[in-house]
């Protein structure tokens, strides 16, 4: 069976690598780290803050500030291919002197690299960080999700609203450390906010940007559309 | 039967309010018979419990024995809406509107600890209890229940269903919710159903 023209078939850049297994005996810290820190330090020089490699994987604690700069060369250059961006979440530690982290997981497909970027949001400083999605379009519902559950904000995100809570929710952050476990408000309270949500009172951008095409709208949803809701794209 | 006679009148008179008379009661279960072996049932799946709903329509359960076979998946034509799982606030207005939309006579059964009571998902996104949303009929406890604990659930109904009476005026109220808060039970009485139980005492409000 061919592959499809455009598709990048795992390992393809990297033709004499042994075929992938499952590492075993692997240190706790201190394994080999993927080449492409090694290569990301040269680049970005005092933008790359720390290499840590735990359990065989490499994180790699870079500046904030020079966040896009750095998936973009790592999606582009053509020694790493970073094309796919797995996850984007946040970790906030029970220390409330430590810092909280974003971290982005990137994957080089070509490559079979995979590679740990974080970003430290020390505690008092605003919490924001750029966005990848000029560069990972899949980044827009994890970049969601991450100011939903924590707050941060995704600076470049076309639509950051919040993509698990209801857009209503007005109780704050749920995974923040400071957050009751049972929220802020009484049953019955949340329960009244909960209730009072119409649930077919809002659609996503996407299905807004769909229902444009057709001519056929309902009378409401297009006074809707009038008001210049438009999507990211 | 309704007919008695008075003392000293010497006729027999007729008062259809102090009993239920012969026909409507063979009415009444003509009516409770046909419905309760035909109870369609919404599935409201929303986590594991629905599982062990999918294995008790199945084969080796057979729904079908209780007339429930035919899945109504639009609510217009559902007789008993099955809560299956634990419901989120962001579904709470979602799982009242398809109550809403069934038309009477309707049940609804709390399959599970998580819609009956949250169970252990004790936080802030999960309604403790959907009873505080609609109304429930039957509980069935487990976690989640087995295909013979939703059946023994459902004869219960189809119990429930039997006894009932056309006369009885209270049976088809819709329960409207109070328009102030827009929710079913008194604020208060909600609160008091939610305060944590068992284990989940122990644990803090806050991290903090």
């Amino acid at each position: 069976m061919t592959a499809p023209a455009g598709a990048v078939l795992p390992g393809s850049a990297d033709p004499g690598a042994p075929a992938p297994a499952t590492p075993k005996h692997v240190a706790h810290r201190g394994g080999a780290a993927n080449p492409s820190a090694a290569a990301l330090a040269a680049k970005f020089g005092a933008a790359v803050k720390r290499t840590d490699v735990v359990w065989g994987e490499t994180s790699v604690v870079v500046d904030g500030a020079r966040l896009r700069e750095i998936v973009q060369w790592l999606h582009d250059d053509p020694s790493q291919r970073y094309d796919y961006l797995a996850d984007v979440t946040a970790v906030e530690f029970r220390d409330a002197a430590q810092p909280m982290e974003v971290v982005w997981h990137l994957r080089s497909l070509p490559f079979r690299r995979f590679l740990r970027l974080k970003v430290l949001l020390p505690k008092g400083a605003p919490l924001a960080v750029p966005s990848v999605w000029a560069i990972h379009k899949g980044a827009d519902w994890m970049e969601r999700e991450c100011y939903d559950m924590f707050g941060i904000r995704f600076e470049g995100h076309p639509d950051l609203r919040r993509i698990l809570m209801w857009e209503q929710y007005r109780e704050g952050y749920p995974l923040r450390k400071d957050f009751p476990l049972r929220g802020r408000f009484s049953r019955a309270e949340q329960l009244r906010q909960a209730l009072a949500a119409n649930p077919e009172a809002r659609y996503s951008m996407e299905e807004l940007s769909i229902a444009q095409a057709f001519e056929d709208l309902p009378a409401a949803m297009r006074e809707r559309l009038a008001g210049g809701e438009t999507t990211g794209e | 039967m309704g007919l008695t006679v008075k003392p000293g009148a010497g006729v027999a008179t007729y008062d259809p309010e102090q009993q239920e008379n012969w026909i409507t009661t063979r009415l009444d279960f003509l009516v409770n018979w046909s419905r309760s072996n035909s109870l369609w049932p919404m599935p409201f799946g929303t986590a594991c419990c629905a599982i062990e709903f999918m294995a008790t329509a199945a084969s080796r359960f057979d729904l079908a024995r209780f007339g429930m076979e035919r899945m109504s998946f639009s609510p217009r034509q559902a007789d008993v809406l099955i809560c299956a799982g634990r419901v989120p606030f962001k579904l709470a207005p979602v799982i009242r509107r398809i109550w809403q939309q069934m038309p009477q006579p309707k049940w609804s059964i709390s399959m599970g600890a998580c819609a009956s009571s949250g169970g252990m998902f004790d936080n802030y996104a999960v309604v403790q209890g959907i009873d505080t949303i609609i109304p429930v009929d039957v509980y069935v406890p487990g976690c989640p229940p087995r295909p013979e604990g939703l059946i023994h659930g459902i004869m219960m109904l189809q119990k429930k269903v039997m006894a009932e009476r056309l006369s009885d005026s209270a049976l088809r109220n819709e329960m409207e919710p109070d328009p102030v808060s827009g929710l079913y039970l008194a604020p208060d009485a909600i609160d008091e159903v939610s305060e944590p139980f068992g284990n989940s005492v122990n644990q803090t409000r806050s991290s903090t």
